[in-house]
Order: C-alpha cells, then structure tokens, then sequence
C-alpha cells in the first residue's frame, strides 16, 4: 500500500504513528512526552554521559529504532543513497539551535502536537511561535537562502550514523554499567525496550515512505498551498486527542501541565527559533533522523548539533525547567540569553547574501 | 526546453525552482533534474497542482522529471 498516495492515506499513515505515541504512553513514557525526539536525544545523551542531569538519562530506544527502520526500508526500496557535503558545520548550528528552542520550550514539535492534544495551551503559544519561525523561514528561502548542494559518497558514509548509533544502543543493553540510567523523574519513565524499539522501527519505516516533517507539513502550506504533509499532523493529533480524552488524561489550562511552563514569551520564542532553524536545514529534528537513516550525513551532522545541543543545554543550564507548585519554570537567564543569540545567529543565517548557486 | 538543475539541494529547494520554471518558461516543456527519489515525487505532485503532466525517468542514480507544456 502506498501510504503517500494521497491526503486520505497521509492521514491514516499519521493517525497509525499517533497509536504508536498513545501506545508507548500508556506502557511507561512520561505522559505527554510519549514520543519527543528532542527528549528522547536529551536522554540519550544523558545516558552516555555528556551531560549529568540526573532525571534525564536513559538510552531511548526509539531513537536506535528511527534511525534502524529509515535505514533499512530505504535499502528496500532503493531510495538510501549516501550523501554529504551541503554546509556541514552550518547544519550543525542549525541542529544546536533546533534542540536550545525545543529545551526551552520542553519538546520539540512532535511533542508540541502531543502537548496540544493532551490540552496544554502553553504548546498553542509555542505552536503560534513555531509557525511565525516557519514562516520567517520560508522568507529566506524566498530570498534566495540555500544550504547549496551535496553530492554522493561512498555508500559506506551515509550508513555510519545507523550503524554507529545501533551498535551504541545493543551497548546500553547489553553492558548497561558503562551508561547512566536515571533512577527518578522523566529518564526513569519509559516502555519496555522491546517494544520502544519495535514501535521506534515502525515509526521510521512509516515516516520515510510518508516523508513525515512537522515542519515540512507547515511550509508547504505556507509556500505552495499544499496539504499533504500538514494531512500527517492532522491524523496524528486527531488520534493522540482522541487518545487522551478516552484514557481522561485531556486536562485544558496553562497550568499544572506535565514538564510545561507557562512563560509564554518562552514558550513562544523556543519553537520560534526550532521552526525557523528548521525550515533552513530542511526538516525538523524527526525527519533529520529519517534522512540520516537513508544515507544523508548532512541529516547526520545535523542530528550531532542536536546531539550536543543537548548536552550543552544541561551542562551550561539552559534548558527551561518544569513548573511546580513550588516554582513558576521557565528558562533561566542563560537559557534566555542563549535562546536569543540563537535567533539572531538564524537570522545571520538565513538572511546572509549569497553567491549564486 | 528548458533546463532546472535541482540535484543534490534540499527541501523545499526543488519545488521552489519548478515553480519559478514554470513561471518564468511556461509555454515551453521544462526539464528538472533532482537526486533523491522523494524530490521527484514532490516536483512531479506539484507539476500536477498546476495542471501539468510530468514523465519521470531514471538517470544513473537521479532522476529527471519532464514536465510537458
């Protein structure tokens, strides 16, 4: 069946992902975290050390499942090809902003939709901010902004990252002592292993032949009118709504909302800033890990910005924290700081002339 | 006919040059040539959004798209 046929088929393709969200909550991910690829990179990293935040380390299999089901499903349908060579390092920062946006907001915009089914209004204010950062975006892009053109590799190349990753996961389960797990908070919530990673495989079998962005399925509208990818937002929402409402985990309001804050103005410019960096390096953190997986080591330094966006926004405490009944959340002055030198380092970015292509 | 050169860019990078192609060279048949297979797919969806019909042939390890006047 093709899955990419049409809006219709789109939309059942997102709502099959969504069960996997609802799924993978409901066994042991953090509530409305059920499936954050910022949260699930922040944990990895966390799990091998490169930051020692203690609630949030654990070696997410989902990511090793993404990255494997991309891999695998493009080698059968011929479509992995190994490429590089497109501004490598600036892909990098792109990636190191996506993930400070996302920390600061608390999700990236996979869980942004989940937050929103679940009724946390903070995610429509990051929602409205990511949307303005897409469109933002797509004003560079109208510009003339390119990150120019990568070539083929050695087939080898492209598949460094799958494997490197897969390899470091069968690591983390079968010598578990060489990582870190947490013993409390989000890092310690999780679905058995086999059954993150299955559903992990799926989604990134799914995802490559739908070509799943939730930053594609915003610029498409805004740039061409079209509503294919938007039609995969769609599916997937609808479901985790009706998800959460059927299992009474619907809850509306600013506050009391699991790992949320409602610092709008924050909530707003973190994802602003992962939409804009996003439209620029051609695809929000889940789909850089599906063209990693089908050979693309552009996705693949883009992944590693994530990556060690991560661990630099635990170490240096830019990452927003939760609200409490204690604190209010929110990012803290370096965190803010940060964020927004990030957006003016997107905006050089993405605004600088350019030599023809 | 006129020529698009799209290889190895990425999203939404082709489907913004077809369109500028089509703007710019309407009344002629338009060649793009892209690398990734999901590229093509997205070049040819849009020629059909305009009313155009595209042939796809595989050229090595591209592809090009010909979208007919």
């Amino acid at each position: 069946m093709d899955l990419a046929k049409n809006k219709v088929t789109l939309l059942i393709a997102g709502a099959i992902l969504g069960v996997l969200a609802v799924i993978l909550a409901a066994t042991g991910n953090p509530g409305n975290m059920a499936f954050c690829i910022a949260c699930f990179i922040r944990d990895s990293a966390g799990a091998m050390k490169l930051h020692q935040a203690a609630i949030v380390q654990y070696m997410r299999p989902e990511i090793a499942g993404l990255l494997l089901g991309a891999f695998v499903i493009s080698l059968v349908t011929k479509e992995y090809r190994s490429t590089a060579g497109s501004s490598p390092m600036t892909r990098f920062i792109l990636g190191f902003i996506m993930m400070v946006g996302a920390l600061v907001f608390l999700g990236c915009p996979l869980r942004m939709i989940i937050r929103m089914s679940a009724g946390d209004l903070n995610a429509y204010v990051g929602a409205v901010g990511f949307v303005a950062g897409i469109f933002t975006g797509t004003l560079a892009l109208k510009k003339g902004f390119s990150l120019g053109r990568s070539h083929e590799t050695s087939a080898l190349s492209g598949a460094v990252l799958p494997i490197a990753w897969v390899l470091l996961f069968a690591l983390s389960i079968f010598v578990p002592a060489l990582f870190a797990f947490s013993e409390s908070g989000p890092g310690s919530m999780h679905a058995p292993v086999i059954l993150a990673l299955l559903a992990g495989i799926i989604f990134g079998i799914v995802a490559q032949r739908i070509r799943m962005c939730t930053i594609g399925g915003i610029r498409d509208v805004i740039l061409m009118g079209n509503l294919d990818l938007f039609a995969i937002l769609a599916g997937f929402f609808v479901v985790m709504l009706v998800g959460n409402i059927a299992l009474g985990k619907f809850t509306l309001g600013f506050n009391g909302q699991p790992v949320a804050h409602a610092q709008h103005i924050w909530n707003f410019l973190g994802l602003y800033a992962v939409g804009f960096a996003g439209v620029l390096a051609g695809g929000c953190p889940l789909r850089q890990i599906i063209l990693a997986g089908q050979g693309s080591s552009d996705a693949a330094v883009t992944f590693l910005g994530l990556f060690v966006g991560a661990a630099f926004c635990h170490n240096f405490g830019l990452a927003s924290s939760a609200a409490s009944a204690e604190a209010v959340g929110g990012p803290g002055t370096a965190g803010k700081i940060t964020l927004i030198i990030c957006i003016i380092v997107t905006f050089i970015i993405g605004f600088m002339p350019k030599k023809n292509k | 006919m006129y020529e698009v050169d799209a290889r190895g860019l990425s999203c939404p990078e082709p489907v913004m040059m077809t369109a500028e192609a089509l703007k710019s060279h309407g009344n002629e048949d338009i060649k793009v040539l892209v690398s990734e297979p999901h590229c093509y797919k997205n070049v040819e969806k849009y020629a059909a959004s305009q009313g155009r019909s595209a042939e796809v042939h595989a050229v090595g390890s591209e592809f090009e798209v010909i979208i007919k006047k």
